[in-house]
């Protein structure tokens, strides 16, 4: 028996990058492996957001706090260009006067939680964000919201662990658990046999099948949403701006199709417009009608927007879970085994502390106060 | 032969050939720096995708130049870094 632990991380998106990161940080021995390339499912379809601002008190806003910590270390030991974290804030408007006092008391809570926030006038606005219309009825800016290009942080966090001696495999994928006597003993792949007294569930969307795989269910949907792409402008949209029906459209559990406004710019000019909602299972059908909203809410927030032309469309599936709260812990159902999905449209902001919480689990360190909330041994995950 | 402007330059064109067709043919292959780097760039898929080889017409930006039909009485120009809007 080897005196280094052994860690399989079954994902290479931006979770399973994170958990190898910190795990391989801690001195374990981790090997990750993707059946396809790094963020090519759920982290490389996403728009990189690090956001505060939509998360009411409660363990998911804990994790968010944490982990917006851990990204600014990371910025500081891995390179801020490399994965374009930009410290950019967020700007959440209202359309009524209804609706901006629903976000008062909502911003009034999370600053009671340790988020800085501060409301913010329709003229004010207008200084914030030059090209936002005219009848915004106001907004609460949120200066720790912030922004990377997902795609890159995953493979920066990847190059890290196998710099710190991870092994990563990709076109591997995980056909079967060898287990015994309650524990794991190896993860069996297409092309072999990894030993390992630890596997973490990194599979995204697809976290629930790999979970049925191991016969040990996990109630992980996906949930779709399109992202619109424009042509590459000067740095016209400063923050990270969006609709305040957004946070009730994310706590939503809805089937149904839901649209709210979020629009930023990148590093490349290109500026990002979402965010549509619906569980169509993993359906890659395009949607003219889904996109057209998005596209006339964006021109509602932002007027002069009509007249940039869109390059593209793309789309990806977050994983959801029907009580709202990421899955990442141990499952007292197989020695060895956990999960680390659940995010739904967090991942990206989530993933450093989910990563060192995995870390910590693993370690047998004391985990993080939020440990408890996000256990897969949790009652509402138990009754879903 | 027909011309069109391109950055002070007559550049001739065939009916029907786009911007891109004509540039090349005139031995150009780019007419594009990117934001950031500054690197060039031209034609990279040729049929209205990629958007790579964006370009300034008739001081409108980020056109494509392997869609844009050439006319006599176009003016193209090269794009520094991201379009105006």
């Amino acid at each position: 028996m080897s005196s280094v632990t052994r860690v399989v991380v079954v994902g290479a998106g931006i979770i399973g990058a994170s958990c190898a990161y910190y795990a391989a940080r801690s001195g374990l021995d981790v090997t990750v492996i993707d059946r396809g390339g790094v963020a090519g499912g759920t982290t490389g379809a996403g728009e990189g957001n690090l956001l505060v601002s939509d998360k009411g008190p409660g363990p998911e806003l804990e994790l968010a706090l944490r982990s917006l910590d851990l990204w600014v270390e990371l910025g500081a030991e891995l390179g801020t260009a490399s994965f374009e974290l930009e410290h950019k804030g967020g700007l959440v408007v209202a359309s009524s006067d209804a609706a901006m006092t629903a976000l008062q008391e909502f911003a009034a809570t999370q600053h009671d939680a340790g988020v800085a926030c501060e409301n913010v006038s329709p003229r004010e606005l207008a200084e914030l964000e030059p090209w936002i219309a005219e009848d915004v009825a106001g907004g609460v800016l949120y200066p720790a919201d912030a922004q990377v290009q997902p795609g890159l942080a995953a493979a920066r966090l990847l190059e890290a662990a196998v710099a710190l001696g991870a092994d990563l495999r990709l076109g591997e994928e995980c056909v079967a658990l060898r287990t015994a006597g309650g524990s794991v003993q190896a993860v069996i792949t297409r092309s072999g046999v990894i030993e390992t007294g630890f596997v973490v569930n990194a599979g995204g969307p697809w976290a629930g099948a790999l979970a049925d795989l191991w016969d040990l269910p996990l109630p992980i949907h996906p949930r779709r949403g399109f992202v619109l792409v424009t042509e590459p402008l000067p740095p016209v949209i400063r923050h990270k701006v969006y609709s305040a029906d957004y946070v009730a459209n994310v706590t939503s559990g809805s089937e149904e199709l839901e649209t709210s406004t979020v629009v930023e710019g990148t590093p490349s000019g290109t500026v990002l417009i979402g965010a549509s909602r619906e569980r169509v299972g993993f359906s890659d059908e395009w949607d003219p009608g889904v996109v057209q909203r998005l596209a006339e809410r964006a021109v509602a927030l932002f007027p002069p927007l009509a007249r940039v032309g869109l390059m593209r469309t793309y789309h990806g599936f977050r994983p959801y879970c029907p009580d709202h709260l990421p899955v990442v812990g141990l499952d007292s159902r197989m020695q060895g085994v956990l999960h680390a999905s659940g995010h739904e449209g967090a991942g990206i902001v989530l993933a450093p502390a989910t990563g060192e919480l995995v870390t910590q689990l693993i370690t047998d360190e004391q985990p993080a106060g939020y440990a408890g909330a996000l256990s897969p041994d949790r009652l509402t995950l138990v009754a879903s | 032969m027909s011309t069109f402007e391109f950055d002070g330059n007559e550049v001739p064109f065939r009916e029907g050939q786009t911007v891109a067709g004509a540039l090349i043919a005139a031995g150009r292959r780019t007419w594009r720096t990117t934001p950031r780097g500054g690197r060039s760039r031209g034609v990279f898929c040729g049929i209205g995708v990629c958007f790579d080889c964006l370009i300034e017409a008739d001081g409108v930006s980020n056109q494509r130049a392997c869609l844009l039909v050439a006319t006599e009485s176009l003016v193209v120009r090269t794009q520094a870094g991201v379009g105006r809007p």
